[in-house]
């Protein structure tokens, strides 16, 4: 199946190709987003559109719950893509768009949230909730994230 | 965990003694109708606690769930590599929103636990043999105003829900 922890390789399967990924501040700005498949080229505005948009529905779907403490979306499922997002303790929410017969995507997740604290949040020059711009960080995702092993299916 | 009910719900009490492992409740929470122009046709709830729940709040809260779904199409329709414009469902920590919209601008709505099956199948029956039906071939029915009044549809939608497996059931093992 799917090896998804940094460094090690991965059998990845046709349908678990993952397009991209958002990373979103505290106060909803984007901090981080990269493309990993070849998806329709956004803007960079309007990737930071969709970003704060998400930030807002997130925050909009956490109120909206029939039951008292909801977190906000978690898993947006339509014919065309998935998305799953984690929203960590400290409130910087990761989401990643995937096909939709993507499996589950937690673990994932939890791994681009290791790569951050370690790439990111360890690197001495980087500001918290600015944007990120540690290149060690892209290269542990782009190993973690690209569908385009040299090995098999 | 304790649920409230008013006399027309299912009353649901948990036994402390009975130290039983409840693994999944499964709950329809509330359904709602909007018109393409976003006004709120039908609206029903259930298994809600009832604090705080005045008309006016559930009118707010009906505005920012339209309000909501209006943006997460225009979100989706960006977002999505390929032309896409609408959502099967979206899941939280606590609950799941299923969603299906008509050609004709109709949004249903339906708010279950977190763990519940797609009830794409339950609303489309909705959508065809409620709404259609008893709805749109209603000669006294005009469209655009709300349905709470159309008797027909009013009380084979709440039938069909309460009666529905997803509705208020505790799993207990």
């Amino acid at each position: 199946i799917n090896a998804e922890y940094g460094g090690h390789t991965k059998f990845i399967e046709a349908s678990m190709v993952v397009y991209s990924l958002y990373v979103i501040s505290k106060s909803g700005g984007l901090i981080y987003q990269q493309d990993y498949d070849n998806i329709p080229r956004l803007g960079m505005n309007e990737r930071i559109l969709l970003g704060s948009t998400f930030h807002g529905l997130h925050a909009i779907t956490s109120n909206l719950s029939p039951v008292s403490g909801s977190s906000g979306i978690e898993l947006l499922e339509t014919d065309t893509f998935k998305l799953h997002c984690y929203q960590t303790p400290t409130g910087i929410k990761f989401y990643l768009i995937a096909e939709p017969s993507h499996p589950d995507l937690f673990q994932t997740l939890l791994s681009i949230y290791k790569c951050y604290t370690d790439f990111v949040l360890k690197n001495p020059f980087y500001e918290l909730d600015q944007p990120i711009r540690c290149e060690l960080f892209d290269v542990e995702l782009e190993k973690l994230l690209s569908s385009s092993p040299p090995s098999v299916k | 965990v304790s649920t409230q009910s008013t006399g027309v719900h299912l009353y649901c009490v948990f036994r402390t003694d009975r130290s039983a492992r409840i693994r999944r409740e499964r709950m329809i929470f509330n359904f709602y109708i909007f018109s393409r122009n976003g006004t709120c046709l039908y609206y029903e709830e259930w298994n809600i606690p009832k604090e705080g729940r005045t008309p006016k709040a559930i009118q707010e809260e009906q505005k920012l769930m339209f309000g909501l779904l209006y943006s997460l199409r225009g979100f989706i329709t960006k977002t999505s590599p390929k032309p896409c414009e609408t959502f099967t469902y979206y899941k939280t920590s606590r609950y799941k929103l299923h969603y299906l919209e008509t050609p004709t601008g109709l949004k249903f709505v339906l708010n279950t636990d977190k763990d519940a099956p797609t009830m794409t199948d339950e609303l489309k029956k909705l959508h065809q043999e409620y709404y259609v039906e008893y709805a749109l071939k209603n000669p006294l029915y005009k469209l655009g105003e709300p349905l709470g009044a159309c008797e027909g549809f009013n009380s084979r939608v709440i039938n069909f829900l309460t009666s529905h497996p997803e509705f208020k059931r505790r799993v207990v093992h």
